[in-house]
């Protein structure tokens, strides 16, 4: 075992356990901004993970889209909210059967894939790692030449769903009164200033002093 | 050396104490920066308005920056009683972290760059992208309503000009064909008429503008507009964690004037580079430095000059004219790559 490989497995041990812990706060953690700050934390660590298998273009994508944008936009809601801990904790004992069943069950879903055998996952390749092409070109080639329509017809999707957004939430309201630049820079000086003599006819200025 | 199988050779050693020693330039190199240029700042915006600026620590004031450190180092930390305590004392962090770590990709020099890794640019963007947190969760943690103001104006702000600067680094990208901080110099290289400023001028401008939007500075400073909102986001912070905002953003701007010299103006490539003049036609990181400073020099120009925007007027500029701008750029852009034209274009 070389130094670099002790390396890869140390940071690779260190992320994930960070990962595992701020996912657990996600769920944990009682003021939502904090919940916020946990799914970002774990953004984080997925992308460094991501990075080690060779995949930084994703990882360096993942930062830049899901915390660069998606997050912010979430943060900003979230800290808008106004939320009264005590009336979400209100129902707990209540509900809590419910969500342990949920739990077990989801956690024996998964232990069930991760131990089965004959599901055939331990035999998967693991995954590929582009050797001499660059990251960025091998996945370029990929969805701007080999899968290119595909590629086009998810963006074009995406567009339409950006339009009906907007078109969904377009309120027109009568009687704003909105600024137009334009004729606010074609102003013509000569209609809006009227040059007055201060000083008219008969008088010098000084007080009340006929000339 | 071996211990349990393990080999570390003298070549990682020396790579390790190579980067490390990097890093570490690196930082006090853009910390000197900034007390010099906030000397800079205040003895030309002094000039501008015929005042002397700072002259009483050292010769000609040379020694204020230093001062102005001390006293804010000696000065008591106040968290305010309601804030969230650990978001708080994160936030000064969140913002300065980015400013720095963006440093690791910027070719100071040919083949001189503490990580030259392909995806550069994109490194770039994604860590640009982080210090609005900072700037949020300050505002958010401090738990007064100046602050919250500050921190809602300044992400609004950041979001919508980080799309007019992400659409001006498309138009250099389609130039230089790669992410690659280095190469991307390196093509700009052989004589000043392979800058990409000269092909790319509208997007320049849009990036040099969607900079000074983005590190908040004047006219674009709403977010701490002083008649308005006292100093918007960090109104509650004093002593070290206000110098640690107060580092972030002059950072910052040295970086974004570092950026825009890197992917517009050649980098570390000489002006005179193909002629004749020997020492003056060398690249190197002189050239860098100068116009980073030229560029650093109009931030302290505008705010010496402009009157602030006002909070509408930002936004139009942002989405009504910038974005379209560099949409149609860009078309045109595609157009020339097609046709090959002049010596940006030709592969």
């Amino acid at each position: 075992m070389t130094a670099a490989h002790l390396l890869v497995e140390g940071v690779f041990g260190f992320f994930a356990t960070v990962l595992v812990v701020s996912a657990l706060g996600v769920v944990v953690a009682r003021n939502p901004v904090h919940a916020a700050l946990f799914l970002i934390l774990s953004f984080f660590n997925a992308a460094v993970l991501w990075v080690l298998l060779g995949a930084e273009f994703l990882g360096i994508v993942l930062v830049l889209v899901y915390v660069g944008a998606v997050m912010v936009l979430l943060l900003f809601v979230v800290m808008m909210l106004d939320i009264d801990l005590a009336v979400i904790r209100r129902g707990f004992v209540r509900h809590a059967p419910l969500a342990a069943t949920v739990a077990l069950l989801l956690a024996f879903e998964i232990g069930y894939v991760f131990w089965a055998r004959h599901l055939g996952l331990v035999s998967l390749a693991p995954p590929l790692r582009p050797g001499a092409l660059p990251n960025t070109r091998a996945l370029g080639l990929r969805l701007y030449r080999d899968d290119l329509y595909p590629f086009e017809i998810a963006g074009f999707l995406l567009l339409v769903g950006v339009v009906a957004a907007i078109v969904l939430t377009l309120v027109h309201r009568e009687g704003v009164r909105r600024q137009d630049p334009a004729t606010q820079v074609r102003v013509d000086p000569a209609r809006r200033i009227r040059l007055v003599d201060p000083f008219p006819k008969g008088t010098t200025g000084k007080n009340g002093e006929e000339s | 050396m071996t211990f349990d199988g393990i080999v570390l050779s003298p070549e990682d050693l020396r790579a390790v104490v190579r980067t490390v020693g990097a890093v570490v330039l690196t930082t006090v190199g853009v910390i000197l920066s900034v007390a010099y240029l906030t000397y800079a700042e205040r003895k030309i915006i002094g000039y501008m308005q015929a005042r002397l600026g700072p002259n009483r620590v050292g010769r000609w004031g040379l020694l204020q920056p230093f001062a102005d450190v001390f006293k804010l180092l000696s000065k008591e930390p106040v968290i305010p009683d309601a804030a969230s305590r650990a978001v708080f004392v994160g936030a000064p962090l969140l913002v300065l972290t980015p400013a720095l770590a963006a440093w690791a990709v910027i070719p100071f020099a040919p083949h001189t760059a503490i990580a030259p890794i392909n995806a550069g640019l994109l490194y770039l963007l994604a860590l640009t992208s982080l210090g609005v947190y900072g700037v949020i969760l300050a505002g958010w943690a401090s738990n007064s309503r100046y602050a919250l103001l500050g921190a809602m104006r300044s992400a609004a702000q950041i979001v919508s000009y980080e799309i007019a600067m992400g659409f001006a680094l498309v138009g250099v990208l389609m130039a230089a064909g790669t992410l690659d901080l280095g190469h991307l110099v390196a093509r700009q290289a052989p004589n000043i008429l392979h800058w990409y400023v000269i092909p790319l001028l509208p997007l320049f401008f849009v990036y040099f503008i969607s900079a000074v939007a983005e590190t908040n500075r004047a006219p674009f400073d709403v977010v701490e507009g002083e008649s308005e909102i006292v100093a918007g986001f960090h109104v509650e912070y004093s002593g070290v964690m206000f110098a640690m905002f107060f580092l972030a953003e002059y950072a910052n701007m040295i970086l974004v004037s570092t950026l825009a010299a890197t992917l517009f103006l050649g980098g570390w490539a000489s002006p005179f580079a193909g002629l004749p003049w020997g020492l003056l036609a060398a690249p190197g990181f002189f050239w860098l430095a100068l116009k980073v400073m030229i560029l650093l020099f109009c931030f302290l120009w505008f705010r010496a000059t402009f009157p602030r925007f006002r909070y509408d007027q930002i936004m139009r500029l942002g989405w009504k004219v910038f974005v379209p701008l560099t949409i149609v750029w860009i078309s045109l852009e595609g157009v020339a790559l097609w046709y090959r034209v002049g010596p940006w274009f030709a592969r």
